[in-house]
């Protein structure tokens, strides 16, 4: 079972290198596609952990949809660049706030540092129970519509207010009709209408 | 054999790099995108402790942890265009008035 290291140092160093890089980029458009990498990697790890259901639902889901609309909104606001309030975060920023966010940090490291080293401790408790074959999508789809029922029903409730919330927050414009500051004139798609094109 | 621990590290590792991302970056965009990296990191030690507990739940956790995340991305995409309309910026820096 070596190929399962090999897999698994090359999927999670795919996952590390193209998270890092995510963070590292200044253009919001390359951190969208280095996290769909990212997205990638893990799904293949989930293979790797015998749940190609959520595997695909990564990609599917993850990838397809929600990348996608972090994609559609960075081309929708088209500011390309990341810029900088230029000297007016250190005319408020006080010594002893600096310390208090050195204080959390340092808290933070500690207690990852904690948590890791006390699931280092767990790992040997976990050997024994594991089962030979992936669980398969009916058995996933019989626990999830009989033990978590009551979750997967309001869950829909979840992405109804959602979907609702996205709307009055995005589209009040229309009910206000007033020329949106969004459009800029030198951009080609909105130069010809004063209207937001929605 | 990957164990436990080795999804573990990795899921810390995901999870730290995104937490970073919040706190440095000043760009809305970068910063939502970082919650769902941290998310991810989190989805993966799930899957890694239902896989080795042999428990199918740890699937079914990921599942919901999924949807959540896809209303946050509606919520909060929709929020940070709200925001641009007002100011022209997607720095959080210069997001200081509550009056609109």
């Amino acid at each position: 079972m070596a190929y399962n290291l090999i897999l698994f140092y090359a999927f999670g160093a795919v996952a590390v290198a193209a998270t890092v890089l995510v963070i590292a980029q200044s253009n919001p458009v390359y951190s969208v596609l280095l996290l769909i990498a990212s997205f990638m990697a893990l799904a293949g790890l989930y293979v790797l952990l015998d749940a190609p259901f959520v595997a695909v639902t990564q990609i599917i889901v993850y990838a397809g949809a929600i990348m996608v609309l972090f994609l559609f909104v960075v081309m929708l606001l088209n500011v390309p660049r990341e810029e900088a309030v230029a000297g007016e975060i250190e005319a408020h920023e006080s010594g002893s706030a600096r310390a208090f966010g050195t204080l959390l940090t340092i808290l933070m490291g500690v207690e990852l540092a904690w948590a890791l080293g006390s699931a280092t401790r767990l790992g040997g408790r976990f050997a024994g129970g594991q089962r030979a074959t992936a669980w398969t999508v009916r058995e996933i789809g019989r626990i999830l519509f009989t033990s978590y029922a009551f979750a997967f029903e309001a869950t829909s409730v979840l992405i109804l207010i959602a979907m609702i919330g996205a709307i009055a927050l995005a589209g009040r414009h229309l009910a206000e009709k007033k020329p949106s500051p969004i459009s800029h004139p030198q951009s080609p798609i909105t130069a010809g209408s004063d209207k937001w094109p929605g | 054999m990957a164990g436990l621990n080795h999804y573990l590290a990795l899921s810390g590792l995901l999870f730290g790099i995104g937490a970073t991302g919040v706190v440095l970056r000043r760009n809305l965009i970068t910063m939502l995108l970082s919650i769902e990296v941290m998310l991810n990191a989190v989805n993966l030690s799930f899957i890694a402790f239902g896989r080795f507990l042999g428990a199918p739940d740890g699937q079914i956790i990921v599942f919901f942890v999924v949807t959540v995340a896809a209303a946050e991305a509606a919520v909060g995409l929709a929020i940070v265009i709200a925001l641009f309309r007002h100011v022209e910026s997607l720095n959080p820096d210069s997001f200081r008035e509550l009056k609109g």
